[in-house]
């Protein structure tokens, strides 16, 4: 059936800010959304909060809203649009609850537009549990068995049926509280009991637990001619208990035969069908009992997932764009194979390598956290690897996940097996947690078995089979270094040659070495003449050594298997006592070089045109030369805190701008969740793990002219100086210039040449060192490690008992680097500048105000562009300094200043960073000027000028504000307190004419609910109470009633404030925290009193976050509140689109 | 400890890797399946007589071997080709490994080779002539060896897989039911149900499972059972089953089926149900042609298209021959069934005979089930004859 042509106008939505559990594969999956609509002729409009985005980029919509996803906003959009559909099913869970919301309000029927890829219906089939169950079991598939208990005899009853563990629920509690799971029958009556007394109508739903059952997910796709096929199986690592999204997955299903999995498939298309999905993609998840293969439907997504992310990037159909085509009508069959052309979407992809995914946490910063995995998710981004082996996917993900791993040990990274007592191991495996899989194999090499492990996690017996192999064979890579001696010398044989000869196998060195020294000379080019003899006596010697050397053929080999298995050359090296390089010499010398295979989704049936790679260690290598030298650029890898999705949107503009100037362009990125690592994006895609090792092996087959590493975050930038050492050409900024930028000393010379202020500063590598330094200074003091993003145990300290803790703290995270000592400006503003220079031009992007004052990390600070308090004379200083930098380093591309203005004027330097920031999106979409993709053009030689960007530029017209959003809510226990250290996940913008507007949409958009009437209230730091009191009186001239402690209090009765006091958590009872939990507070702010929070502190914000009542906390972001919410008293805010906004500010210059 | 084979390809290509299964030399058509799942059903598909199979899903034996899915009384492949085998089983249902069962039915196995480029090299060159040893390890005597091999063409191999002497199907095989197959493989006799002759040039159990809990009397017969001898038997349908290899040489099937169709036993017209070989030896019977793809399709992903509903089924496929679109007499055949990879013949009908047949195989085992209906389009023409 062709497409739709009653419908015209489509409205995408969007799943706002990055938050646990919604990351950037709905950036993804939008983007492929709007580029496959408009491909047919539909106009799209967007409504997304996020501005990080590659979807919220002008050209990828007709009107592009960059707006808070609200109801309100919604229907604002549809009144003036008029679009004549809606797709909800591209962002996430947000998207959907919004369009539920949308039809139950009567918005879609009032302005006549209808709902798309999922009708309300559907999605309520899908995700009310119990309709879901009725509605599946009818279709004849099985579900898990409940009944309902009134009292605790048909409890019991009940329970002998279903067996333990059973999940008890509470019936009708709020947001289904009260659940829990009895694993013996006194813990049954106990929890039964609590449950009954629980439910307001005296009930519980007993069901039987899953715990323990292996876990399965099927992506699924159905058009509305009723074709419908499965796109990817997908096998949890970690059984029933974890949340698939904090579970390692495998693709495809590793342990089902053919009949379970036929099984699984006929019921899987019975759900969609059941459910009612009639043009869209779809995610259904199964358990199925180890012992007796009993299969029950767990639960179904009616819309693209992380899941599907994953399976689109693990076999190569791109289910995104798949799903907004059939959601406009087409059908499977009419929509064409994009990798192999000539076959149609209409087929089931087969995949001949295997797919391990696993997650990356981020508990080190949030210590008050438990790493216990549970069914809510805590990880915050993943790596996918693609090996033609599982061992091979497993270690090059785990070595991707950049977490000091470079696969499942052997790199040196674990405690001895011996030194661990048993007992622990036991318990770790015991309970899931984020380290299970190295906790496993210390358990294996300690000789527990693998039916043992098995019990002890559910993990099933191949999965642990597959790690035992590795560890036996980790055993047997050590009896080869039996002639460490011999092997030593050979490796630093092979190594002094290769220094002269980087990249010659042996078959070529030989020649060399046969041949008479007169007719060499052409071979040996490189080699300087004065060392040439002395070079070919080692060539002889070495080819001679090598015949002489028995075993060397018994160690190639074994070499060869580690690298099919995956083993990194830095466990080889930690293995062998050698250093990485020798292992890489030792590797290029007897042609042990990774080959690239296609994903191809037809295991290789059919010719592949699409050149989506990875790397293995096989015969055939399918990478074909091109015509042209490309350029490389090197993603950022797994999303965790501090770097996400900025760094991808930076990289994806790299690509694009590669393309407008007809230049190829090289991806490499092993985050199966971004827009990167769609083969759309790049001219080239190579899904590899981020490391030295796998990035020379794509080199030395791509040679390509240039690398780009500014654009990837920090994890790129750590691997310059090794690429540039092998004589890799970086683009840009050089390496060099990047270490003068980082390097204290030399930095700090350069600003006084260049008469900057600084904060007085200085490294310490010891903790002595660091309390001299902390004494000169004077306190406070901000204590981090050289070399971190995300401001890693970064602190503000105030005394020395607090700076010896924080220094230790500082050392073990910066791998024995120096720790810096800063002074601390307190009450200072902070203003992050971003910034392209081109070795004759700097063209300053935008300078951007932070809302919280300086000590909070940039990464979380609101930030308002242009600067709304900022003197016009500081403004200019800025914009000296940058320019004196930017020529200063040679910056060619990006650069990032932070700088300080205390009492906004004086003005200090925090820190410059000659790479991409994170404010880049942000930039490029107030300000119109993609900032990414001029910094590309940049580095390969154009200049500002020939971009039009030396020219004065008229001004901006409309504010943007950044806030953060932030995971308190996921990490119970946790202070919400912002300081030096990062912890948001995402961010969203509000933008408007003013800046009361605009920040009141960026609150709104990050889902904080400014109350305009109600009780606020304020507990306050008395260097706060001057500054604030004004905003206070505001808030009582706008009829807020006031609730503050003492202190607060006295000072505003002093200044003829009217306030309630209330009781501090300590002082008795009803206090401050029971105000809380009884809804009688509409906001907080609390401004923490300087050092280590106090314990009442703590007790409001932990309460705050736990009953989502708006806290704010600093001076500064309360006046910002303050101004928003008299905003949104005189009214909802407008909808405008971003085009409207930025209409004429830039053309892009022709290639 | 492992113990060194190769497969050779007769263009000259040489694999090493590890042997697994039994030792020995055999040489046959190279080919490969796409299949991620159902190793143990490949490996006892009686259609692949006369050939070495190469899975291209690379960990293959993860879940070991049971007495139930097996498609056949045994082992049919000349060798077997994976990627990696893996090291344990991990099933509920697995009753033995990969290695031992291939060992005991004596078929030889190679491991550790790069199953993509093998795949590929077919792909561009076509089905090929191999050797797969674990004696010798000559490349040279190898290659010359699978050069002067036999293909498949020119040969009867129903001959070689058919059963031996009437029987009937009565479900009696397998062990151990396991839940999935009691809820998706019922198996239930129907009181007054249709007779069914299955003419065996290799039939897979799948089919005869179909039938039966279709609800047919299942009567399976050798291939050189005669139309005198199938009449005897007083069919409501005829079903052609699958089976290995070229369908020309296999002439006296297709005389008998001719026979049938010109003069059926009672006074109708015969149904008549043909899949895979069975539908080349039914267009041979009407008077078409058949010919050598160039790889074969072999898997269970591929899209076939109803050309009366428009509706598209994922099928599962293994042949390495086709119908000829072109040579079918258009007054009395219609084409039902389309492949949307390739446009390539899937499925026809009579127009005024009750006679249908499918390339594609709708018993599925291993693969996707979208096509069984067709079993039911059967026992319809059956009960309405």
């Amino acid at each position: 059936m062709p497409k739709r042509n009653d419908i015209e106008k489509i409205l995408i939505i969007g799943a706002g800010p990055i938050v646990i559990g919604q990351a950037c594969e709905f950036d993804y999956s939008g983007v492929q959304a709007c580029k496959a609509l408009r491909e047919e002729g539909y106009r799209v409009i967007l409504l997304n909060s996020n501005p990080a985005t590659i979807m919220t980029d002008p050209e990828m919509a007709e009107r592009t809203y960059i707006e808070p996803i609200t109801l309100e906003m919604l229907e604002v959009i549809l009144r003036r649009d008029r679009p004549d559909a809606l797709l909800p099913t591209l962002g996430g869970q947000t998207a959907l609850n919004l369009a539920v919301e949308a039809h139950e309000a009567g918005l879609l029927e009032k302005f006549s537009a209808e709902l798309i890829g999922a009708t309300a219906e559907v999605i309520h089939r899908a995700e009310d549990r119990d309709t879901f169950k009725e509605v599946v079991s009818a279709a004849g598939v099985e579900v898990l068995r409940s009944e309902v208990a009134h009292d605790m005899n048909q409890a019991r009853r009940i329970q002998v049926d279903l067996g333990l563990p059973v999940v008890i629920r509470p019936s009708f509690t709020l947001g289904g509280s009260g659940g829990s799971v009895a694993y013996n029958v006194e813990e049954f009556e106990t929890q039964v009991a609590a449950g009954l007394a629980l439910s307001p109508v005296s009930s519980v739903l007993l069901e039987e637990s899953v715990i323990g059952w292996k876990e399965f997910e099927l992506e699924v796709m159905r058009d509305r001619n009723n074709n419908a096929v499965i796109v990817c199986s997908i096998e949890n690592f970690d059984p029933m208990g974890v949340h698939t999204g904090d579970s390692i997955t495998v693709a495809p299903a590793q342990t089902l035969t053919d009949r379970e999995y036929q099984a699984m498939r006929d019921d899987a298309l019975k759900i969609i069908r059941a459910i009612g999905v009639e043009s869209g993609g779809c995610n259904i998840q199964f358990a199925v009992h180890p012992k007796t293969g009993r299969m029950v439907a767990i639960e179904m997504n009616p819309r693209v997932s992380r899941s599907s992310a994953l399976a689109s990037k693990a076999t190569g159909f791109p289910i995104a764009k798949i799903a907004a085509k059939v959601a406009v009508g087409m059908t499977l069959d009419e929509i064409a194979n994009d990798i192999t052309r000539r076959t149609p979407a209409c087929f089931e992809p087969t995949i001949d390598y295997c797919v391990v995914k696993v997650p990356r946490f981020t508990f080190e910063k949030f210590p008050a956290a438990d790493d216990f995995l549970t069914v809510s998710m805590k990880s915050v981004g993943e790596v996918m690897a693609i090996g033609r082996t599982f061992k091979e996917a497993f270690q090059k993900a785990l070595r991707g996940l950049e977490i000091k791993r470079a696969g499942l040990g052997a790199d040196g990274r674990d405690v001895p097996f011996d030194k661990i007592d048993p007992a622990a191991v036991r318990r770790r495996l015991a309970s899931p947690n984020s380290l299970r899989i190295f906790t496993i194999r210390l358990a294996m090499q300690q000789g527990m078995s693998i039916d043992e492990i098995y019990e002890l996690t559910g993990i099933d017996p191949w999965f642990l089979d597959n790690m035992k192999q590795l560890v036996d064979f980790e055993n047997e890579l050590t009896t080869v270094c039996e002639n460490s001696d011999i092997l030593a010398e050979y490796f630093n044989r092979i190594s002094n040659l290769q220094t002269l000869l980087r990249g010659t196998s042996r078959e070529e060195i030989e020649k060399l070495a046969a041949i008479p020294t007169e007719q060499v000379d052409k071979q040996l080019e490189k080699v300087p003449k004065e060392k040439k003899e002395q070079f070919l006596r080692d060539i002889k010697d070495t080819v001679e050594f090598y015949s002489q050397w028995k075993s060397s053929d018994h160690v190639v080999e074994i070499i060869r298997k580690a690298k099919q298995w995956g083993y990194s050359d830095i466990q080889l090296a930690t293995v062998f006592g050698a250093e990485p390089e020798n292992i890489r010499a030792f590797r290029e010398f007897h042609s042990i070089r990774a080959v690239f295979k296609l994903v191809d989704t037809c295991g290789g049936e059919f010719e592949a045109f699409t050149p989506y790679y990875y790397s293995t260690y096989e015969r055939e290598d399918e990478t074909r030369p091109s015509e042209k030298p490309g350029v490389m650029i090197l993603g950022g890898g797994p999303n965790r805190i501090g770097q996400g999705l900025e760094f991808d949107y930076c990289c994806v503009h790299a690509a694009e701008a590669l393309r407008e100037m007809s230049i190829p362009s090289i991806m490499v990125n092993c985050n199966p969740e971004t827009v990167s690592t769609d083969y759309d994006t790049s001219d080239r895609l190579y899904f590899e793990p981020l490391t030295l090792e796998d990035v020379l092996e794509i080199v030395h087959r791509e040679k390509p002219r240039g690398l780009i590493v500014q654009f990837g975050g920090q994890t790129p930038l750590n691997l310059a100086d090794g690429l540039a050492a092998a004589g890799v050409p970086i683009l840009g900024t050089s390496p060099a210039s990047i270490a003068r930028a980082e390097d204290r000393e030399q930095f700090s010379e350069m600003c006084s040449r260049l008469g900057i202020r600084q904060p007085r500063n200085g490294m310490a590598s010891t903790i002595e060192e660091a309390l001299g330094l902390a004494g000169e200074i004077g306190y406070p003091v901000i204590v981090r490690p050289s070399f971190v993003l995300g401001g890693r145990a970064m602190e503000i300290v105030y005394t020395d008992e607090d700076l010896r803790h924080f220094v230790s703290a500082a050392l073990e995270a910066s791998d024995g680097a120096a720790v810096l000592v800063d002074k601390f400006l307190e009450d200072a503003i902070e203003l992050d500048v971003d910034a392209v220079a081109d070795g004759t031009d700097v063209y300053i992007a935008g300078i951007m105000e932070h809302i919280e004052y300086a000590g909070v990390h940039s990464g979380d600070a609101a930030m308002a562009l242009p600067p709304h308090r900022l003197d016009e004379d500081v403004a200019d200083e800025i914009r000296r300094a940058t320019r004196d930098l930017a020529m200063e380093l040679d910056v060619r591309g990006l650069m990032n200043i932070q700088f300080a203005a205390i009492g906004g004027r004086e003005l200090y330097i925090l820190e410059v960073n000659p790479r991409a920031s994170r404010t880049v999106p942000f930039v490029s979409k107030v300000t119109g000027v993609p900032i990414a993709k001029v910094a590309t053009r940049v580095m390969l030689g154009e200049t500002l000028a020939s971009m039009g960007l030396t020219q004065p530029r008229p001004p901006l017209t409309h504010v943007g504000v950044k806030e953060s959003v932030f995971p308190f809510s996921r990490f119970p226990g946790t202070d919400a307190v912002l300081g030096p250290e990062m912890k948001s996940t995402g961010e969203v913008m509000g933008i408007d004419r003013d800046f009361g507007l605009a920040y009141a949409k960026s609150q709104i958009a990050a889902g904080t609910r400014l109350p305009t009437d109600g009780t606020v209230f304020i507990s306050i730091k008395d260097a706060d109470k001057q500054a604030l009191l004004p905003t206070i009186r505001r808030l009582r001239a706008m009829g807020f009633d006031i609730l503050a402690t003492d202190g607060t209090s006295e000072f505003l009765d002093r200044h003829r404030v009217a306030n309630r006091r209330i009781n501090k958590v300590r002082q008795g009872r009803p206090h401050v925290v029971d105000a809380i939990k009884n809804g009688e507070i509409a906001l907080i702010i609390n401004t923490p009193s300087g050092r280590r929070p106090r314990a009442d502190e703590s007790a409001i914000r932990i309460n705050a976050v736990a009953h989502g009542i708006t806290l704010i906390t600093t001076a500064t972001a309360a006046e910002a509140a303050v101004e928003a919410v008299a905003a949104l008293r005189a009214g909802t805010p407008d909808a405008r689109p971003i085009q409207e906004y930025l209409e004429n500010r830039w053309k892009q210059p022709v290639a | 400890m492992t113990k060194p084979a190769m497969l050779v390809l007769e263009d000259g290509t040489v694999f090493e890797g590890v042997a697994f299964g039994a030792p020995g030399e055999r040489s046959g058509e190279v080919v490969f399946n796409t299949s991620m799942t159902g190793y143990q059903e490949v490996l006892t598909d009686p259609s692949y007589c006369g050939q070495i199979v190469a899975m291209t899903y690379p960990l293959i034996g993860n879940y070991g071997v049971n007495a139930d899915d097996a498609e056949s009384r045994g082992l049919w492949l000349e060798g077997f080709v994976v990627k990696e085998l893996s090291r344990i089983t991990s099933n509920f249902r697995a009753q033995t490994d990969l290695d031992t069962y291939l060992r005991d039915h004596g078929v030889p196995g190679i491991a550790g080779i790069d199953t993509r480029e093998l795949t590929k090299r077919l792909r561009t060159a076509g089905a090929m002539k191999g050797v797969l040893s674990t004696k010798d390890l000559d490349a040279d005597s190898l290659i010359a060896r699978a050069r002067a091999a036999p293909g498949l063409e020119g040969r009867n191999l129903a001959e070689t897989v058919t059963c031996d002497k009437t029987y009937q199907w009565d479900n009696g095989r397998g062990t151990g039911v396991s839940p999935v197959k009691k809820r998706n493989m019922a198996e239930t006799a129907v009181p007054h149900s249709p007779r069914v002759v299955v003419l065996d040039c290799g039939v897979k159990y799948g089919i005869l499972r179909r039938l039966r809990s279709a609800g047919c009397e299942v009567t399976v017969v050798p291939a050189s059972t005669g139309a005198e001898q199938i009449a005897e038997i007083d069919p409501d349908g005829l079903m052609l089953s699958n089976g290995p290899g070229d369908p020309e040489p296999v002439t006296d099937v297709i005389e008998t089926v001719r026979s049938l169709i010109e003069n059926p036993p009672r006074k109708t017209p015969l149904p008549i149900f043909g899949i895979c070989l069975g539908q080349q030896i039914l267009a041979l019977a009407l008077g078409g042609k058949t010919y050598k793809l160039k790889f074969g399709h072999h898997g269970a992903n591929h899209p076939v298209k109803d050309l009366r509903t428009g509706e598209v089924a994922i099928t599962v496929q293994n042949h390495g021959f086709c119908v000829d679109i072109d040579s079918l007499p258009t007054g009395d055949v219609e084409i039902t069934h389309i492949n949307l990879n390739d446009q390539t013949l899937e499925g026809l009908r009579h127009k005024h005979l009750p006679i249908f047949s499918v390339q594609y195989h709708p018993e599925a085992c291993p693969g996707p089930h979208d096509a069984q209906y067709l079993f039911n389009r059967f026992i319809e023409l059956m009960r309405k004859a």
